[in-house]
C-alpha cells in the first residue's frame, strides 16, 4: 500500500493533533497523525490536574480535557486521518514512514512533508546514577502518574520525590490526594526546576518540606525500598561529607527531567542542538532537511502545553504550504544564538525570504540558565536592538517566549543574538 | 491598626506572578504585582478563606480504563480537600460518561459539583 500525503505527522499528542488541523486550515488536502497509544492526546490523558488551556483555549482546563478539545479539532475532518496503536518504525530522508499496526501491518506512507511531535520521556535512575541497592519501589514520577490516574493501582504508601520538576510535583500531591504519605522532595539545584505555583499547591499545601541542595546518596532496601540517605550538596552539586540523613519511605518517585524523544531524528541525521536535545528548527519550525519539520516537545521541552500547541500550529502551516509549493525558496540563513545567560534559543535560525510575506512572525522562545530578578532580555542583530524587554524575575523552569515586531525585520543582519543584561 | 505585607505567588495560572499584599486588620486592602485581574481576587482569598480547584479520579465499571478523571466544577474551601478526595475514593460509576457529566452533585454540602473530564465510552470486553 502506498499513497502520498500532504503531511504525515509522527505521534497523535497535542503537538501532532494542532500540527494536524494547522495544516488542514492552510489548505492541505490529505494529512495523517500516527499515534502508538490506544488513544490520541499523548501525555495529557494521564495529566488530570488543571491549568492547562489558559492561553491556548482561553479557558482552564485538564489535561483530558485539553486533549479533547485537540481531538474534536481533527476528528470528522475528511482530509486528516488517524492511526492509533500504530509505531513508527523508520523515517527516511525521502519522506517515507515505515510504521507496524497490529490489525493492518506494516504500512509504508510517503509525505511531500513530515512533521516530528514525538514529545518527550522521562529521565531515569541510570540516566542520573543513583547509588545504592536496587529494589523495588522506584519509579520515574510520570509512570506512577500513569499507574495513579489511569490503570488503577498506587506505587507505595511512603513516598520521596527525588527533583522538583513539575510532574515531580503534580505527584506530591497526587499521591497525598490518595491518602499516602509523602515525606519529602529533594532538589539537587539551589533552586526549584518546577513552576512556583506547583511548589505552592503541591508541596506547602500539604506541608510537604523541600530540599534544596540536597540529594540521594543511598537508597536502601533489598527486595523493596526502605529509605534513603540524602546529603546536602555544594557548589558543584557534590555530596558534603557529614551532612547525611535518612529518610523512611517505600517508593522513591524520580523527576529529574525529560529528554525530547529523537530516535526517529537521529536515524535521519538532523542538525541537533546538544542543550534542547532537539533538532535545530527555522521560526517556520523547518529543520536542517528540507520538507521535515519538528515541534513540542521533540524540538525543547515546554512546561506549558499551550506553547507546544502553538508552536505545532506554525510546524502544521508551514509544512501545508510547503507541501502545496507555497513556500519561497530563495531565502537567507539567519543564525540565532543565545548568550549571556539565556541557555536555549528556538528557532535556533530563521529563514528570511527576500521579501517577508506581511503575516510572518518571528516568535522566540528562550530559558535562562539560573534564576534572575530584574533583568532585561535583549534580542539584537549587529548594533540594531529589536527588542528591549524588562523580566521582573526570570527562572530556568519558565520559558520566556517574545515576538520581534514586524517593524524591525529590516534591521536583522546576518545574526541574531538573544541575552540578559543585568 | 495592624498593617502586614505579605509576598506570595498567584497560583490562578502558569505565570505564577508574585504579588506584595498588604493587609490591614486582615483585610487585604492592596495588590501589586499582578499581571492580570485574577491576582488580586487570588490574594483575597488567600488571606481570608484559601480555596483549591480538586482534580482526582473515580472508578468506572465498564470503559477502557478501571479510572475516570474528574475535577471540581469551581474551588473548594482549601481545608476540605482532603476530606473531598476521600470521600471521591469510593465513588464508583457506570460508563459510558461524557466530558462534564455530573459525578457527585454538592459534594459534602459545598456547593459544588464534580464532574467527568474526559468521554469514557462503554467498551467491548
Amino acid at each position: 500500500m502506498s499513497q502520498l500525503y500532504d503531511v504525515i505527522i509522527v505521534g497523535g499528542g497535542p503537538a501532532g493533533l494542532s500540527a494536524a488541523y494547522s495544516a488542514w486550515e492552510n489548505g492541505a488536502k490529505k494529512i495523517i497523525v500516527i499515534e502508538r497509544d490506544r488513544e490520541l492526546g499523548g501525555i495529557l490523558q494521564q495529566c488530570i490536574h488543571n491549568g492547562f488551556g489558559l492561553h491556548h483555549f482561553k479557558e482552564e482546563l485538564t489535561g483530558p480535557g485539553y486533549a479533547h478539545k485537540c481531538i474534536e479539532l481533527v476528528k470528522d475532518k475528511l482530509e486528516i486521518e488517524t492511526l492509533v496503536d500504530t509505531m513508527v518504525l523508520d523515517v527516511q530522508s525521502n519522506k517515507t514512514v515505515i510504521a507496524v499496526n497490529p490489525e493492518k501491518g506494516l504500512l509504508k506512507l510517503e509525505g511531500k512533508t513530515v512533521i516530528l511531535t514525538m514529545g518527550c520521556r522521562e529521565r531515569t535512575r541510570g540516566a542520573i546514577r543513583i547509588p545504592g541497592e536496587r529494589p523495588a519501589g522506584v519509579f520515574t514520577a510520570g509512570a506512577a502518574q500513569r499507574m495513579v490516574n489511569m490503570e488503577g493501582y498506587l506505587p507505595g504508601h511512603k513516598i520521596v520525590i527525588l527533583g522538583s520538576g513539575d510532574i515531580g510535583l503534580i505527584m506530591a500531591r497526587r499521591m497525598s490526594l490518595e491518602g499516602c504519605k509523602v515525606q519529602a522532595c529533594l532538589e539537587i539545584c539551589p533552586f526549584s526546576n518546577g513552576l512556583t505555583r506547583n511548589i505552592v499547591q503541591c508541596l506547602n499545601d500539604y506541608d510537604i518540606p523541600l530540599y534544596l541542595s540536597h540529594t540521594i546518596v543511598a537508597i536502601h532496601g533489598e527486595k523493596r525500598v526502605t529509605g534513603i540517605t540524602v546529603a546536602k550538596v555544594d557548589e558543584r552539586m557534590t555530596p558534603i561529607p557529614g551532612t547525611e540523613f535518612d529518610i523512611e519511605c517505600d517508593t522513591v518517585l524520580l523527576s529529574v527531567g525529560l529528554i525530547p524523544e529523537n530516535e526517529l531524528s537521529r536515524g535521519l541525521d538532523l542538525d541537533m542542538n546538544p542543550l534542547t536535545n532537539g533538532p535545530v528548527v527555522d521560526q517556520h519550525r523547518e529543520t536542517s532537511l528540507d520538507g521535515f519539520f519538528a515541534a513540542g516537545n521533540v524540538v525543547h521541552v515546554h512546561d506549558l502545553v499551550d506553547f507546544v500547541s502553538e508552536e505545532a500550529e506554525i510546524a502544521g502551516k508551514y509544512a501545508a504550504l510547503k507541501a502545496q509549493g507555497k513556500l519561497s525558496s530563495d531565502n537567507r540563513t539567519v543564525k540565532v544564538s543565545a548568550i549571556d545567560g539565556v541557555r536555549t534559543c528556538v528557532p535556533q535560525k530563521i529563514t528570511m525570504p527576500a521579501q517577508i510575506p506581511a503575516d510572518e512572525k518571528i516568535k522566540l522562545f528562550m530559558r535562562v540558565a539560573a534564576p534572575h530578578r530584574k533583568v532585561k532580555l535583549v534580542v539584537k542583530s549587529g548594533d540594531n536592538v529589536l527588542l528591549n524587554r524588562p523580566l521582573p524575575v526570570a527562572k530556568p523552569s519558565e520559558m520566556i517566549a517574545v515576538e520581534i515586531p514586524a517593524a524591525k525585520f529590516n534591521l536583522i543582519g546576518e545574526e541574531i543574538s538573544v541575552g540578559l543584561v543585568l | 491598626m495592624a498593617v502586614e505585607t505579605r509576598v506570595m505567588n498567584c497560583i490562578m495560572c502558569p505565570m505564577g506572578c508574585e504579588l506584595t499584599v498588604t493587609i490591614e486588620d486582615g483585610n487585604v486592602t492592596n495588590v501589586t504585582g499582578n499581571t492580570c485581574p485574577r491576582g488580586p481576587i487570588y490574594a483575597k482569598n488567600e488571606v481570608t478563606a484559601p480555596k483549591r480547584m480538586l482534580t482526582t479520579t473515580v472508578a468506572i465499571e465498564g470503559g477502557a480504563l478501571p479510572l475516570l478523571p474528574v475535577v471540581s466544577a469551581d474551588v473548594l474551601p482549601k481545608e476540605r480537600i482532603l476530606d473531598c478526595a476521600c470521600y471521591l475514593r469510593g465513588v464508583k460509576v457506570q460508563a459510558p460518561v461524557k466530558t462534564g457529566d455530573v459525578i457527585v452533585e454538592n459534594i459534602l454540602d459545598l456547593g459544588v459539583n464534580i464532574i467527568a473530564s474526559r468521554d469514557m465510552e462503554l467498551h467491548e470486553q
